[in-house]
């Protein structure tokens, strides 16, 4: 089978890259050793879509993020992704960090990012109340904004396979070769013809390129730990609160998710393990221990659940978006760490830019921007969620207690395109399994679910991969 | 010989101290009420438990059961094969008989849930 | 217009049944049990070991036949059940907001409301357990659920956390099951379950208890293939050194209760930071009027046997409460219960000693193991119950029973507090 471009990664900015070239007349396959999509760094960060005052101007990392910020009102429109703008907070400790904040905000300015201020501590406690005592000043960003990670990827995969863009899982890349017209690329599933090949393998990104190029970078996963409390912990913050960033990233975040809950984190270690996605007791005590350092109150009683991911930290210190040099028709998309999930919408502009320089580019009349999520009848307004449950029952049965999600959501999540067809996927589409008990009362139906879909006994039914 | 038995006879949990002299038990201290000593003179010469499980209906769910009565301690497992291989028609409820004199025990394993 | 109901009972299981028949037996015959399971009986319906019923019926029964007792009187009764019927908020005036599949989404006012939604398991997440997160880690519960009401065993090669009662059942059935368990550990050097299910459920089969030891460490990116458990010292801290790894394909969670208090949010009532469960005065009435509670979702209990007396009392208060009964025919004479000397809480948190004609049961739990104590409940004019304990546990409810003529004798604060020999 040939395709005119194969998307290796279908992460966020493989997702972001294929729903934007399918608006052209293009046979595009995305390829993903797992079995979903969002199965790797782009399932565990931070969710937000950061405003873009910390990234050096000048570098691709400043533009992007600049641009993807504001990109996310469109989009969030357009394919029915959570987001709100909540805005963020850098906050400092004395008088001789300011200078700090001050050159944030001079680097932002620079960089584009509109409205930016520093707030003095009355100011700044009258935002956020629960700011620690020790804060002295911080910096206000009312453009950093909050998103479903997951939905945000998924609504990209799912509008692009309405486009007819393709998908093959559970396929693990295993090599590349250069041809006359283009590539092969060999997976543990089929081989496939490519005229372009995009990588955006986040961290085996530099693995993959390795295949076929000569090296020139290399990526190092950067693990970070989270914890993720309650909705009842939800209004601790109404915004994101950083701390001062260093040069191994922008700190513990303390931060609303759009679906009410606190997410903290994240740690930053450098790992040589590319799997190592396991919280270590020393990273969640990091978390707990500086959290509390920028914001007071955190009932750490109430946390359900904590996880670590995998930053795809290049060695260039920035993005690493081109064609190869010397192997034509060969892009990267690589070193995607923060802010790589606010980015990814302008990534894939800047892929599209790169592949109209190889192939001409030709709008589909047909391409259909609009993505219709599956229904979440828990926040809908009463009157629109009685209508639903009349139409459709099974909307009604609650199975999913904690988040309220009904037998309904969950079949929509298991027989939509790109459907769940694991216990993971439901949870990420949908979020049953996602509250406080983490799944404990809902799983037994999923799992039953799951496994009448797919013809299969409850011991096939996965929780992941 | 003495031996140290916690009473399973109700919640209570009473921490009983039997006095034993050729497998007979001669005195039991520390009980709270005439089970903890039954219990302890069973306990020690030929121990006996109630067996709780499932068998599988023709419905493909499984049916929650119960030894009719107490099984000797070293039959649970035999009773457990007679358990599995059982197969219950549905509907059925409390009381039925789900297997009948259970690994040769006398005891009948009976239905705990009406299913239908 | 909304529906109308004298009394709304939030939940089918034994708390539930139990209220209904209660207040139906006081005359309120208008009531409707809400039932977020297609059945009722709640988790009785996977306990299907026996034990249960000793205190009630005099017999042991499995958990399905004591559901089974209540729901004949509930269905002797006509009271309304509505299974399928999850409810989603409580309003401070009891309007409730129920879905089904078989009415939609409604708005229904009650006159009283009694809180029976009983209580989940602490999932791994808030046990703050490092490690991958893989397929084969249940929760106690939902693996007792998968087996007996599903058929589906989890798993082979067993560890469990926790020494609750469920963990310890859950260790005997999946033995019995042909799984091979091959520790239970438990954090406090005591067990969490009761006494009877240590012999009984590992005991009996050889299953190690390894009290003070938790698990440190989980391997295993997609699928479980082991943890590695170490002993903890007495602030619960790991002892580096005595790490052990043992291979398995399913850990189970058995690490404690939480009542499930988020309808109890809601409706704006005040929640007790010690049981998790909603404040209430000796009528078991929360801080919102004419809303009750029972069961699990106030306190966690050991016996379901406490549980369905409890629901008694809230379901004959609630009938009075519905009748108008006992209102503001007496001055209130309010004192405050104190969970005292080695005493973690207690239930209620206030007695009206003016307006209660019923014993008075006051249940706690204790902060430590204590031997050869004495529990007292003492007030301003000194002791009124003094009750001898040979031992005392944190993981076993007490429940001292104040007779009403003693009632009068009580000034100021009640007092409930352990008298030592301490272990």
């Amino acid at each position: 089978m040939k395709y005119d471009a194969v998307i290796i990664g279908a992460g966020v900015v493989g997702c972001a890259a294929a729903r934007e070239l399918s608006r052209y007349e293009l046979k595009i396959l995305v390829i993903d050793r797992e079995s979903d999509v969002c199965e790797g760094t782009s399932k565990a960060n931070s969710a937000i879509i950061h405003a873009g005052f910390d990234a050096e101007p000048g570098t691709l990392k400043a533009k992007l993020n600049v641009q993807g910020n504001a990109l996310m009102d469109r989009l969030s429109d357009e394919l029915d992704i959570p987001f709100k703008r909540v805005g963020a907070m850098v906050v400092c400790y004395g008088d001789d960090e300011l200078p700090k904040l001050r050159n944030l905000l001079e680097r932002g300015e620079t960089n584009g990012v509109k409205g930016l201020k520093i707030l003095n501590r009355d100011d700044a406690l009258a935002l956020e109340p629960n700011l620690a005592d020790e804060v002295y000043a911080a910096l206000y960003a009312p453009t950093s904004g909050i998103v479903c990670p997951f939905e945000m990827t998924l609504a990209f995969a799912e509008n692009a396979y309405m486009n007819d863009a393709e998908f093959m899982l559970s396929a693990e890349v295993t090599g590349i070769e250069k041809t006359a017209d283009g590539f092969t690329v060999k997976t543990t599933k089929d081989d496939v013809e490519a005229g372009i090949v995009i990588n955006c393998a986040g961290v085996y990104a530099d693995r993959i390129h390795d295949m076929v190029c000569e090296p020139s970078f290399s990526v190092t996963p950067r693990r970070g730990e989270y914890l993720l409390l309650d909705r009842n912990a939800g209004k601790t913050v109404g915004c994101t609160i950083f701390q001062l960033p260093t040069k191994m990233g922008k700190g513990i975040l303390v931060s609303p998710t759009v679906h009410g809950n606190l997410l903290l984190g994240p740690t930053a270690d450098d790992t040589d393990d590319r799997e190592f996605t396991a919280t270590t007791r020393d990273g969640l005590d990091s978390v707990k221990k500086k959290s509390a350092l920028s914001v007071k109150n955190i009932p750490y009683g109430q946390v359900i659940t904590s996880f670590s991911g995998l930053r795809a930290t290049g060695s260039t210190g920035d993005f690493i978006i081109r064609e190869d040099e010397k192997i034509k028709g060969f892009i990267d998309a690589a070193g995607i760490e923060s802010p790589g999930l606010t980015s990814a919408p302008a990534i894939a502009l800047y892929i599209k830019d790169i592949v109209s320089g190889i192939l001409p580019l030709r709008e589909k009349a047909d391409f259909d921007p609009i993505r219709k999520g599956i229904p979440k009848l828990a926040s809908m307004p009463a009157e629109e969620r009685a209508e639903l449950i009349r139409q459709r029952p099974d909307y009604g049965q609650i199975v999913c207690r904690c988040e309220q999600i009904s037998e309904g959501e969950i079949l929509d999540s298991i027989e939509r395109p790109l459907g769940a067809t694991t216990l993971d996927g439901v949870k990420r589409r949908v979020r049953a399994g996602m509250g406080r008990c983490q799944a404990g009362f809902c799983s037994p139906k999923v799992i039953d679910m799951l496994a009448k879909k797919q013809g299969i006994s409850y011991g096939g039914v996965k929780k992941n991969g | 010989m003495t031996r140290e038995l916690i009473c399973i006879g109700c919640p209570m949990g009473c921490e009983l101290t039997a006095e034993v002299e050729d497998g007979k038990v001669i005195s039991v201290t520390g009980n709270t009420c005439g089970v903890g000593k039954k219990y302890a003179e069973t306990e020690i010469t030929a121990p006996v438990r109630t067996v709780t499980s499932t068998v599988m209906s023709d419905k493909g769910k499984p049916v929650p059961v119960k030894s009719a009565g107490a099984v000797p301690k070293d039959k649970i497992f035999d009773v457990m094969k007679d358990i599995k291989s059982a197969v219950v028609t549905l509907p059925v409820k409390i009381g039925d008989v789900a297997v009948t004199d259970a690994a040769g025990t006398g005891v009948d394993i009976i239905v705990t849930k009406e299913s239908f | 217009m909304a529906e109308k109901t004298a009394l709304a009972i939030i939940g089918g299981g034994p708390a539930g049944l139990a209220a209904a028949a209660a207040a139906y037996d006081c005359g309120i015959t208008d009531i409707t049990i809400f039932e977020r399971d297609n059945e009722l009986g709640g988790i009785l319906n996977q306990c299907i070991h026996n034990g249960f019923g000793l205190h009630t019926f005099g017999e042991e029964l499995t958990g399905p036949e004591y559901a089974a007792r209540f729901i004949e009187k509930v269905k002797e009764r006509g009271i309304c059940c509505e299974t399928g019927s999850m409810v989603l908020s409580i309003s401070p005036d009891r309007e409730i907001t129920v879905v089904s599949k078989a009415k939609g989404l409604r708005v229904i006012q009650a006159d009283a409301v009694i809180l029976a939604m009983g209580c989940r398991e602490r999932p791994r997440g808030a046990l703050n357990i490092p490690g991958f997160r893989p397929q084969g880690i249940y929760t106690a519960g939902t693996a007792q659920k998968l087996v007996n009401c599903e058929g589906f065993l989890p798993g082979k090669e067993v560890v469990i956390l926790g020494s609750g009662d469920i963990g310890l059942i859950m260790a005997r059935r999946m033995t019995l099951e042909g799984a091979h368990v091959k520790a239970v550990a438990e954090l406090m050097p005591y067990s969490g379950g009761l006494k009877r299910n240590i012999v009984q459920c590992l005991d009996d089969y050889k299953i190690p208890l390894l009290l003070s030891h938790t698990v440190v460490d989980i391997k295993g990116k997609r699928k479980l293939e082991g943890v590695t458990i170490a002993e903890v010292d007495a602030t619960s801290t790991p002892i580096p050194g005595t790490e052990q790894y043992y291979e398995c394909d399913t850990l189970l969670l058995s690490c404690g209760l939480i009542p499930e208090n988020e309808l109890t949010l809601t409706a704006g009532i005040k929640i007790n930071g010690m049981t998790n469960g909603p404040e209430v005065d000796d009528r078991l009435t929360t801080s919102a009027e004419g809303i009750f509670a029972c069961g699990n979702v106030l306190h966690v209990h050991d016996l379901v046997d406490f549980v369905s007396e409890e629901a008694g009392r809230a379901g004959r208060n609630a009938a009075r409460f519905i009748s108008g009964e006992g209102a503001k025919e007496h001055e209130p004479d309010i004192h405050r219960v104190i969970a005292g000397n080695g005493v973690r809480y207690t239930v209620p948190c206030t007695v009206d000693t003016a307006n209660t004609d019923e014993e008075l049961h006051i249940r706690f739990r204790v902060r430590n193991v204590y031997k050869g104590c004495t529990i007292t409940v003492s007030t301003g004019d000194g002791v009124i119950v003094s009750k001898k304990k040979r031992i005392t546990v944190p993981s076993e409810m007490e429940d001292v029973i104040i007779k009403p003529d003693k009632l009068g004798a009580i000034t100021g604060d009640i007092t409930v507090s352990i008298e030592e020999g301490r272990v």
